[in-house]
């Protein structure tokens, strides 16, 4: 009965790993659906119940699994505050669109000998919501009609360590934006809200 | 007590929700004080100046004596924000004593700031950065990013660009009118892509759901008839479905309801309600009528009992948008806004709970257009909104996806040809058209353009030569593009007639 209690729960370790591989999976639905690489450069993969499309370009897979293990360490110690898909144009420089995950971490969770209850069920279905919504949003997004390029920003704590070849950044807002709220889902440690801002097209 | 001035400046600055005393004056009070001193311009000085302005003027007005007091009071007005110092001596700032004197003994001391103060600071802080600086730094991993291949072009593109359908396409073996064979007006339809508007009936009448009210259309005679109207002008139809015999309509609203209306006496027989959403989607097997709702499930009533509502399918999480029987009965398959198809046996399974046979999650758009192959019995055709823009073809029985082609536009609607081996489907932007193809191989016969908005549902005629499209820019148009040529139709009855003679002569 105790084995069948810890199943269901869920520890500040596994809540890491489903936050981290959310994003994993998040940031190549955004670039996929916006067009930032090649489509065929793309794999179909199933995850969530859903069919993702994610990169198969080395380069790229290594970037973002190299951000995805460093996230995973600081969603562990409860010291990320943000994470940001920047993309911008490659002609000028401009950012184009802000995708902006806020994640709450619950501090009081110290290690894994704490248990939250919450079905690994529920919580992919509110995964799965948050996806679909990133998906759909190609239809109100504006067009990125130059070629571009992205880049990812972690909010850290001040007092958090800087690890070895990342460096400090500026917040990149996009200026004159319009903000799209989207879902959120919560694994009940860490809670991640989703939003995107994009240039406003003159009327 | 000079070197309190810019202390207190100081603070009245950082004061801000204390009324600023010094500052300058409306532009009102300014201009009304220019007509009537110009000459006295030197009183005006320290009332217009800026709390900043005024500390440094302190010192400086009285080390440049020769500066003429009308020079003075211009240059302070028009440039208010420029902080200390002149363009001759522009080190002066580095001459300021009062600052200096704070610099020197007040500066290193703890700051007795309020816990308003703070919070105030905070605020501006978040204003300003989107996050406070104190409690976060932003990390990104260096390097360089990550840029696309030269030459790539974003294939969103297409979606947004004047574009013909790709694919290959094939010379039609048969002439195809470009233009609809007629052209009717439909005011208020609803512009909504999960509804389903409107139904041809094996009566030969088109049901057309026009905001609150429902028209029947004879094609026949071109005889219209209301049918029914919602009595509150808030509410209207979100679906209609003929049963097959074509003498009960189904209609579904808003308010989710699911009423059953008999034409020949244009009466309502029944109203089941047992949803609790819109409803958007109906579909008949027989007795059964099977209808999706907004909140994603699917019921079956049985409209010959009293107690209709006999089954529950929960299997989408977000509004079911696309519900067809197939042919045999024996599958439904349901499209919803969850980008989820589903397929679901006829009968339930042995737990006495109704689960699809098949899920397929290929979708990346909600899926409306649904449409069961007539000849082959366990063929599906899907196709998904804006964010998928892909028509797909299924064998429901091994789950594969046969074939799949990127339309580059929304798939609103897709129907089988029953007199060819063809299919059609119904577009949004940037086309707005209808787009004949070629099955198996998905070539592209051809595209019929004359809508001005997205098409919204696809109708076909009982005799399958004709297709009526429902769009948004309010006009149903009727396109003859399946009409069997004569010849070949003259001989298939032919043949049918020498059949009917071979059973009456067996009978």
């Amino acid at each position: 009965m105790a084995a069948q209690v810890t199943k269901e729960g869920i520890t500040l370790k596994g809540s890491a790993e489903i936050v981290s591989e959310f994003f994993y999976f998040g940031i190549n639905s955004i670039l996929y659906q916006r067009g930032i690489y090649p489509a065929e450069t793309f794999t179909r993969a199933q995850k969530y119940g859903l069919t993702l499309l994610v990169s198969t370009d080395p380069d790229l897979k290594n970037y973002l699994n190299t951000v995805v293990e460093q996230l995973k360490d600081w969603l562990y110690k409860c010291q990320v505050q943000k994470l940001v898909v920047v993309i911008t144009s490659i002609d000028n420089n401009e950012i184009l669109e802000r995708w902006q995950f806020d994640i709450e971490c619950d501090k009081s969770v110290k290690d894994d000998s704490i248990v939250r209850e919450k079905s690994p069920k529920v919580i992919q279905e509110e995964i799965r919501s948050v996806i679909r919504q990133i998906t759909a949003t190609v239809t109100f997004l504006p067009l990125l009609e130059t070629a571009c390029a992205f880049d990812l920003l972690i909010y850290t704590d001040k007092d958090s360590e800087v690890p070895e070849k990342w460096e400090e950044s500026g917040p990149q807002f996009v200026s004159n934006s319009e903000e799209v709220r989207l879902r959120f889902f919560t694994t009940t440690i860490h809670k991640v809200n989703s939003m995107v801002a994009y240039k406003k097209i003159d009327c | 007590m000079a070197q309190f001035v810019f202390e207190n400046d100081l603070n009245s600055i950082l004061k801000l929700d204390a009324p600023i005393v010094n500052a300058p004056m409306a532009r009102w009070q300014r201009k009304a004080k220019e007509g009537s001193c110009s000459s006295a311009n030197t009183s005006v000085n320290s009332s217009v100046l800026t709390p900043m302005k005024a500390a440094n003027r302190s010192h400086s007005s009285s080390k440049t004596p020769s500066r003429t007091p009308g020079k003075s009071q211009g240059k302070l007005q028009g440039t208010p924000s420029r902080a200390g110092g002149d363009r001759f001596i522009p080190n002066r700032s580095a001459m300021q004593m009062d600052v200096a004197s704070f610099l020197l003994s007040k500066e290193n001391e703890p700051e007795d700031q309020s816990p308003t103060k703070k919070e105030q600071q905070k605020a501006w802080a978040v204003n300003l950065n989107g996050f406070d600086m104190e409690e976060a730094k932003i990390l990104r991993l260096g390097g360089k990013s990550l840029n696309a291949p030269e030459g790539y072009q974003n294939n969103l593109k297409v979606l947004y660009s004047q574009k013909t359908t790709p694919g290959s396409s094939k010379k039609p073996s048969r002439y195809i009118p470009s233009v609809p064979d007629r052209v009717l007006d439909a005011p208020e339809i609803r512009n909504d892509y999960y509804l389903n508007l409107i139904d041809w009936s094996s009566q030969n009448l088109l049901a057309v759901a026009l905001s609150e009210t429902v028209y029947l259309w004879n094609y026949l005679s071109g005889d219209i008839v209301l049918l029914l109207q919602m009595e509150n002008s808030e509410e209207y139809i979100s679906s209609v479905s003929w049963i097959k015999e074509g003498n009960y309509l189904a209609v579904g609203t808003s308010n989710a309801e699911v009423q059953l209306w008999d034409v020949q006496q244009q009466k309502r027989l029944r109203n089941m309600v047992s949803h609790s959403s819109r409803v958007g989607a109906l579909s008949w097997n027989n007795h059964i009528l099977s209808s999706g709702s907004r909140t994603g499930h699917i019921h079956h009533h049985d409209v010959r009992v009293a107690q209709h509502h006999v089954a529950t399918l929960a299997g989408h999480t977000q509004e079911v948008c696309g519900l067809k029987w197939s042919p045999d009965g024996r599958h439904l398959a349901s499209g919803g806004n969850d980008n989820l198809v589903n397929i679901w046996p006829s009968v339930q399974g042995d737990s006495g709970e109704f689960t699809p046979v098949q899920t397929f999650t290929h979708h990346q758009g909600a899926i409306k257009a649904v449409s069961w192959c007539p000849w082959q019995s366990n063929v599906l055709a899907t196709g998904g909104g804006t964010s998928d823009r892909h028509i797909r073809i299924w064998n429901v029985c091994s789950g594969s996806c046969l074939n799949a082609v990127d339309t580059h536009s929304q798939v609103c609607s897709i129907l089988w040809s029953t007199n060819y081996k063809e299919l059609i489907s119904g577009h949004g932007f940037a086309q707005n058209q209808l787009v004949i193809w070629k099955y198996p191989t998905m070539s592209r016969v051809a595209e019929l353009k004359g809508h001005s908005a997205r098409v919204l549902s696809l109708a076909m005629s009982p005799d399958g030569s004709t297709v009526a499209s429902a769009a948004a820019d309010e006009t149903l148009r009727l396109w003859n593009c399946f009409e069997v040529d004569p010849v070949t139709k003259k001989e298939k009855e032919k043949a049918r007639s020498s059949k009917s003679i071979i059973h009456q002569s067996i009978r």
